[in-house]
């Protein structure tokens, strides 16, 4: 099995590792770095929940190999609050609408809809449904995730 | 406003929502190996071989074991059933297939490697001989003559036969009825789909003996006992079983399978920490499936249009082996529920478990219920047809009133309480339901067609609040249901309560909090809720079947009332007053009319601990532990209307609103109820419309991935429309009947119900789910309007 160097950035520092070319961004994130809030759920890229941020792109980690993010940087939901006391804007959205009850997808949802909300600003019902339609969620039925996103964006306004 | 009923934010969240919640699979152990199972690709085979030689010497694996291993090292070995039926048969299950396997994914053999990818590598190495046998997957084709059998002890591969009921009135009933109407239908067979899959992470302490087991649990006790008694022998006390974050469960991280108990056996056997993880589709081939029923049933009226009798037959599938609390699940936790919301003098059911080669059925987010209510509420518009009647008019006639209650059922429940006209009532109103009965008539009487136009109704009941234990012991449990809570008051007044509760998403850490505040008068900050370890909580039976509240919050309640009457003797004392003239009001204990005589929370709880001044026959302390046990089921209800639309030239259904009344009694956290809510109508909307687990005729499960199990997702739904009627649970403390099922118990059958409405001009009866657009456009071919 050959072995590779990789250096990432994740959430703003910098992490080298020599790792299997077959091993998964998901895997590498978890189990290399020991960022677990990031959750495999389907590890065939269907359920969302490996979701991260790829050079500001969402991307499903358990659909990349940890060595194409070699000179990239990523973001996962462990860097999305700005500090320990603070949530995030959408965090604290999902907070107050209640977004999430196992929280197992949440951080996929979160990575999903932060980049979303930046280019959709002010988006309609709708438009956030078909954005989340990439993530499973089997708890909630989606109307609290969707109120928080509106939430979230109604107070960006 | 009482912390009591109010929407308060979950505790749980600010860790959940910032990747600092710890599930299984976030854990590890210096030294750990990591698990991968060998299993069956075939439904049904002989097992002549196993060459493991090549395996075990693969780069990185540290051992490869076989079911020969686990019977050498003496331990138990297997996975038994909890729940006993009159002459159920009960084959051996055995945590590795000996010499045979009997559904894909039967565990053969297990490889412990230095990372999950050697792992992985290596199973393909493992050789077994396979002698493929015909298998039978189908509930009602494993009864039919000539059937491959499962098991030489199971002969029709019946399980249990099994009835309720009075046969002979109910068949006199519909010899006398004005009219009757028959339905044939299937309840498909559907996928768990926990979000987080199945995994356990064992570390056995060779020094002290000891075990240590986090896993995926709704109920570690439960797991901690059967692993003692039946699979690893340990005495409960050597084994510790933690559920840390549970990504969801719906049923199926309650049940005891063998993979977490082949994890543990390996620990032990290797002595060093051992992970398994499941795949997505690994938990799709053993996780405990739900439903997979076949039924026939009758509906008989008189000439006022008034129920007269109900029947059912149903062939239940139990897959290949009997999994924890299966065989209640289309038995008590489904006949019961026959006479839904009505006056029914005359009901039979009859049910059939088979064996198939196909996962076990167990207990599915409203377990048995859901096919009940579906039954009950498609023979409620079938009954409406057959007398000429609306079928909201239909329900309201045969409605038990909300004068009847307590009201006996013939199908062994009592209900306590109800009122279901007002939830019917409730729900016309807010869907506008004569509005649109008179657009679904404008659209049927327009020559240009157009979409078709249905409305369903599902007025559900369910028994839950599960469950009281002697009542249960009696019809076969092998455990008693109730719950139990330590309440610890700490000297300086904070409170700890352990529950036997074990929440995965539930949010008992909040809704629990709220009880304690609301009981003793003190802040939500003051107050920490402990569950899901068995090493810090006192037994408990854990959380499903809608039962943490009404159940595990009722034993909480038990606590706190025996907290308080302690709390009063010492503020009686110290206040030099008599116990019964102290009440207990807002965090302080007061001379009742003597204003200003009064000892507050904290100056009383430091006595306690202080213990300078007590009365003579009080212990020093504060702290109290309850087992609450229900004196009956609790008895949640609604009426859910679902409204869709159907494009008859491609099958395709659109919902266009989804509207629910329901009653859960008094609700702790309005807010938490109604997420609850929403997910189980979610979970039920997937059954009608897109959820079926199938298997070929050869046993291979073909939905075995997320790629063709079609799961709701957020733009398949709708925004629903909730509403709620109270009626307190008289019987419990808290007045709580539970929430978590109801959705999901109630959404099949309304969605049903609309899509056979809209067919109706078709002249079509019954469409079985899921109601997929080619199902639909079939059907749509086959009929004329």
């Amino acid at each position: 099995m050959s072995r590779h160097s990789v250096s990432t950035e994740v959430n703003g520092r910098l992490y080298e590792r020599e790792v299997d070319a077959r091993l998964l961004l998901s895997d590498f994130l978890r189990h290399e770095l020991g960022l677990t809030g990031t959750h495999v759920g389907c590890e065939h890229g269907v359920c969302g929940a490996c979701t991260v941020l790829l050079d500001g792109e969402p991307v499903r980690s358990c659909l990349i190999f940890a060595v194409q993010a070699d000179g990239r940087k990523l973001a996962t939901v462990e860097g999305l609050a700005s500090s320990p006391d603070e949530l995030h804007p959408l965090q604290q959205a999902f907070r107050d609408a209640h977004g999430l009850q196992c929280g197992f997808c949440t951080a996929g949802i979160l990575m999903t809809m932060v980049p979303f909300l930046e280019e959709n600003p002010a988006p309609t019902e709708t438009q956030v449904r078909e954005a989340l339609s990439g993530n499973l969620c089997r708890c909630t039925g989606y109307q609290h995730i969707v109120d928080a996103v509106l939430l979230a964006a109604e107070r960006r306004a | 406003m009482s912390v009591l009923g109010s929407s308060i934010k979950r505790r749980e969240d600010p860790a959940l929502i910032t990747g600092k919640g710890k599930y299984t699979d976030d854990f590890s152990a210096p030294g750990m190996l990591h698990a991968v199972m060998v299993r069956s690709p075939f439904g049904h085979a002989r097992v002549k071989a196993i060459d493991i030689a090549a395996a075990a010497g693969a780069p990185g694996v540290a051992a490869v074991y076989t079911a020969a291993n686990i019977t050498a090292s003496g331990t138990p070995g297997v996975i038994p059933t909890a729940w006993l039926l009159p002459n159920l048969k009960t084959p051996a299950h055995t945590l590795l297939a000996t010499d045979r396997v009997r559904y894909v994914g039967h565990p053969v053999a297990v490889l412990l490697a230095e990372s999950r990818a050697a792992a992985t590598d290596a199973a393909a190495l493992v050789k077994v001989d396979y002698e493929p046998l015909p298998a039978v997957v189908d509930p009602k084709a494993a009864v039919a003559e000539g059937a491959p059998l499962l098991y030489d002890e199971a002969p029709g591969n019946i399980a249990f036969d099994w009835e309720l009921g009075d046969k002979a009135a109910t068949d006199a009933a519909f010899s006398g009825a004005a009219k009757t109407a028959t339905l044939t239908f299937r309840n498909n067979r559907t996928l768990p789909h926990a979000i987080e899959p199945r995994a356990a992470l064992a570390a056995w302490d060779s020094e002290n003996g000891k075990l240590t087991l986090t896993m995926t649990s709704q109920n570690p006790h439960v797991h901690r006992l059967l692993m003692t008694i039946a699979s690893l022998g340990l005495p409960e006390h050597k084994i510790r079983v933690i559920a840390p974050e549970v990504g969801g469960g719906f049923g199926s991280k309650i049940h005891h399978y063998a993979d977490e108990a082949i994890a543990a056996w390996c620990s032990i056997q290797i002595k060093r920490p051992v992970k398994w993880t499941a795949t997505r589709t690994e938990s799709n081939l053993t996780d405990a499936h739900g439903r997979d029923h076949w039924s026939t049933a009758g509906i008989a009226i008189d000439g006022d249009g008034k129920i007269v009798g109900l029947r059912i037959e149903t062939h239940a599938a139990m897959g290949a082996y009997l999994s924890t609390f299966a065989p209640a699940v289309p038995t008590y936790l489904y006949g019961t529920l026959f006479s839904g919301q009505y006056d029914i003098p005359a009901i039979h059911v009859h049910v059939i478990g088979t064996f198939t080669n196909t996962a076990p059925v167990d207990a599915l987010r409203g377990a048995g219920r859901p096919e009940a209510t579906f039954a009950v509420e498609r023979m409620m518009d079938a009954g409406a047809a057959a007398a000429g009647l609306d079928p909201a008019e239909f329900r309201r006639r045969n409605f038990i009133q909300p004068d009847a209650f307590p009201y006996q059922t013939q199908v062994a429940l009592a209900y306590d309480s109800g009122n279901y006209p007002q939830a019917l009532d409730k729900a016309l109103k807010l869907a506008d339901y004569d509005g649109l009965r008179a657009r679904q008539a404008e659209r049927r009487a327009d020559p240009k067609g157009g979409k078709l136009l249905g409305i369903g109704l599902s007025s559900y009941i369910e028994a839950c609040g599960i469950a009281p234990s002697a009542v249960v012991g009696s019809l076969g449990a092998q455990a008693g249901l109730w719950e139990s809570a330590k309440v610890r008051v700490h000297p300086s007044g904070s409170v700890t309560v352990y529950s036997g509760s074990c929440a995965h998403g539930q949010g008992h850490e909040t809704t629990f909090s709220q009880i304690v505040s609301d009981r003793l008068g003190i802040d939500m900050d003051q107050i920490d809720i402990v569950q899901g370890d068995t090493e810090e909580v006192q037994f408990g039976m854990g959380t499903y079947g809608s039962r943490s509240a009404a159940v595990g919050g009722s034993a909480i309640v038990k606590s706190l009332d025996k907290i308080i009457a302690k709390g009063k003797k010492i503020a009686a004392h110290l206040l030099e007053a008599s116990v019964d003239d102290i009440e207990f009001e807002n965090g302080e204990f007061k001379v009742k009319g003597s204003p200003g005589q009064a000892k507050a929370w904290g100056e009383v709880v430091l006595n306690a601990y202080l213990a300078h001044n007590l009365p003579e026959d009080l212990e020093p302390g504060l702290e109290e532990t309850s087992f609450y046990d229900p004196a009956n089921f609790t008895y949640p209800f609604g009426t859910h209307v679902a409204i869709v639309e159907i494009d008859p030239e491609t099958g395709e259904i659109e919902i266009l609103r989804y509207v629910a009344v329901d009653d859960c009694g008094n609700q702790i956290n309005p807010m938490i109820v109604e997420g609850q809510i929403h997910g189980g109508i979610a979970h039920g909307l997937g059954q009608a419309l897109w959820e079926e687990a199938r298997y070929d005729e050869s046993g291979q499960l073909t939905s075995g991935t997320l790629l063709d199990y079609a799961l709701p997702r957020a733009h398949h739904l709708v925004t629903y429309e909730l509403e709620h009627t109270v009626t307190p649970c008289p019987h419990n403390p808290l007045g709580v009947k539970g929430i978590g099922e109801a959705g999901a118990i109630a959404s099949p059958a309304a969605v049903a119900n609309a899509v056979c409405d809209a067919l109706k001009p078709f002249g079509v009866d019954h469409v079985d789910m899921p109601f997929t657009p080619e199902k639909i456009w079939r059907t749509l071919q086959g009929r004329g309007s």
